[in-house]
């Protein structure tokens, strides 16, 4: 039964990582992140659920509070380049190069 | 309520002092940002941090003094404090010591970073002396999660200390005074992908715990050889762990945000980067792929030649291209993480595995050193806007300031390994480890990259000896205190090292005699 849940997983991690590969936005290139990580929570849950023991959820609370941390950080920093550059994009920024 | 009573957990307060004092300090550092009144708060942070750093790295020198190195982990098993756990600790908090200094030194970053670069705020911020102070705290924090990162026994422990330690580089990387543009898409470049590679790094943890139910690095060795037709589950993990921590190392292909980001940040902010966080991700990486997957290496090492020669000449062959001189040396950092790969690969019996990790040990020491050094250089060359990055102002500086390019050209034969330069026992170190591992090929691949390597650096000092001086060239930063003591302290280091190796030498043999713990 569980198997489900893993390719949800997996297929969630998919989606998120082409995302971060394909979107231009900062802003959508961030949520992208945060879905790999929320798709590796329920791969936690799910082994733990298989396993029969309870680490894997405790590593979700974990990962959920990093994911808090990081978008602080991550926020701050995509605001601060949009009120410099007026656009959130990821090909805007392209002062750095070669 | 059934009456069991849950056992207290024993943590070892004085064998984790060292990361104690570091995170503590760093609390302390916000508090002060929130009580001190502005103009005091610098002269508050500078010797709180300085005291913290000096105090972790003599409480780490006591615990290996009086009581030896420990053989068992500590905090119930999620802390290894070993032996090269406790070098890596030392030799961080030295480095994160002198590139203190070098970030002590005045106006290297932005006065505000929320004002808008070009601004009427940003005008008034810098009018009014404003100084953005955070930047202790933030490194102090990102100290204790490298220290934390090399020494976690449990791969949760190394999540979150990979963590701790990225995030507050991110913002470290965003605050440089000019040229803010760079230093911010620097700052959302490194973000990005940094979040990027951590996700896959935790992917990785959530397979290893399918595989072995557990995410102790003993619990997964052990677990090698009892779970079987998991396959895909482990292989993958191991896959995916290592795309995380050999991108922090900016190994190939994983080395793309390496460039800008060293190119962007505050020079400062660079030099720690380039030093420490070199050192505690190969740190971390060794404990993962030797404590938990030493009997995988079959599956693991072919993959590992592949990245370690893609690292070499990437590294090598795109530093010949770089016209800054930031970027040129990041380029070579790659290609020194690629050096340092051939040891991390010649795993093998238990005296050869010694061999490589104290030749590691000791490369990490030397590189370390130097590279702070020259970055410390770089921040004193400086034109109207900022540092002179472009190598073509760099043209003459041997006739403008020699002692200082003498330096700066020293350090890059040190790059280089020329013999009586700490590069060169460096380099000698890990690959006769790699010939002893059965690494050959690699080996020859390290020494022909060496020496395309050697052409770039030799190139640089051809311009700074032998051009003409432009006309309105680069002037020279009369130096601060702070950075005239980086640069001697790492010349010091580069010669002693290359001149006496054996005391150092013998320090990584005695940290790597036991390897890490199980």
């Amino acid at each position: 039964m569980t198997t489900h849940y893993l390719v949800l997983s997996a297929l969630l991690f998919a989606i998120g990582a082409v995302g971060v590969l394909l979107r231009r936005n900062a802003i959508v290139v961030f949520m992208c992140v945060e879905l790999m990580l929320n798709a590796c929570n329920l791969a936690f849950v799910t082994f733990a659920r298989q396993h029969g023991n309870l680490d894997g959820q405790l590593i979700a609370f974990f990962v959920m509070v990093v994911a808090a941390a990081e978008v602080v950080i991550g926020l701050a920093i995509i605001v601060m380049i949009f009120r410099t550059r007026r656009s959130a994009s990821v090909d805007d920024a392209n002062l750095l190069k070669y | 309520m059934n009456g069991t009573t849950i056992p207290a957990p024993t943590i070892e307060y004085a064998l984790l002092a060292p990361m104690l004092i570091v995170f503590g300090a760093a609390i302390v550092g916000v508090l002060v940002e929130a009580f001190f009144p502005r103009y005091l708060r610098k002269s508050v942070h500078v010797p709180l941090t300085l005291l913290a750093l000096a105090g972790a790295f003599l409480m780490t020198v006591l615990q290996v003094v009086r009581e030896g190195v420990p053989t068992t982990p500590s905090a119930m098993g999620a802390v290894a404090v070993d032996g090269p756990a406790l070098f890596i600790w030392g030799l961080i908090l030295v480095l994160a010591i002198v590139s203190t200094l070098l970030i002590n030194d005045e106006d290297q970053f932005v006065a505000q970073a929320a004002a808008v670069p070009g601004s009427a705020d940003e005008e008034e911020a810098v009018r009014s002396g404003y100084a953005q102070t955070e930047v202790y705290p933030l490194l102090l924090f990102s100290v204790g999660g490298m220290m934390l990162f090399p020494a976690s026994n449990d791969l949760l422990i190394m999540f979150v200390a990979l963590e701790v330690l990225s995030l507050p580089l991110y913002l470290l990387c965003g605050l440089a005074r000019r040229r803010r543009l760079l230093s911010q898409e620097a700052s959302v470049k490194y973000f990005l992908l940094g979040a990027f590679s951590s996700a896959f790094f935790l992917y990785g943890m959530a397979l290893m715990y399918g595989y072995a139910g557990s995410l102790d690095l003993k619990a997964i060795s052990a677990a090698l050889g009892t779970v079987s037709g998991q396959n895909t589950l482990l292989l993958a993990g191991t896959a995916m762990l290592g795309v995380g921590l050999l991108f922090k190392l900016g190994a190939a292909p994983f080395q793309a945000w390496k460039p800008d980001v060293y190119q962007g940040a505050p020079t400062a902010v660079t030099a720690l980067m380039a030093s420490t966080v070199l050192v505690s991700a190969f740190g971390a990486l060794l404990r993962v792929f030797w404590v938990a997957l030493g009997n995988l290496d079959w599956d693991w090492r072919p993959v590992m030649w592949g990245v370690a020669i893609l690292t070499m000449v990437v590294g090598a062959i795109l530093a010949i291209t770089q016209t800054d001189i930031k970027r040129m040396l990041a380029y070579s950092s790659i290609a020194h993480s690629g050096f340092i790969l051939t040891g991390v690969i010649a795993t093998g019996a238990f005296e050869q595995n010694q061999g490589a990790l104290s030749a590691i040990l000791f490369y990490l020491a030397a590189y370390g050193f130097t590279t702070v050094g020259a970055f410390a250089v770089v921040t004193m060359v400086r034109d109207a806007g900022g540092e002179a990055g472009h190598l073509s102002r760099w043209a003459g500086l041997g006739k403008r300031a020699p002692i200082l390019a003498g330096i700066f050209a020293f350090f890059l034969l040190a790059f280089a390994g020329i013999p009586l330069t700490s590069g060169f026992f460096g380099k000698y170190a890990v690959f006769s480890a790699a010939v002893a591992g059965d690494a050959l090929p690699l080996v020859v691949v390290g020494v022909v990259t060496s020496a395309i390597a050697a052409f770039f650096y030799v190139r640089v000092i051809v311009l700074m000896f032998f051009s003409e001086p432009a006309a309105d060239g680069p002037t020279i930063a009369t130096p601060t205190i702070g950075t005239s003591a980086v640069v001697a302290l790492a010349a010091a280091a580069t010669v002693v090292l290359g001149v006496f190796p054996q005391p150092v030498l013998d320090l990584a043999g005695e940290a790597a005699s036991a390897l890490f713990i199980r």
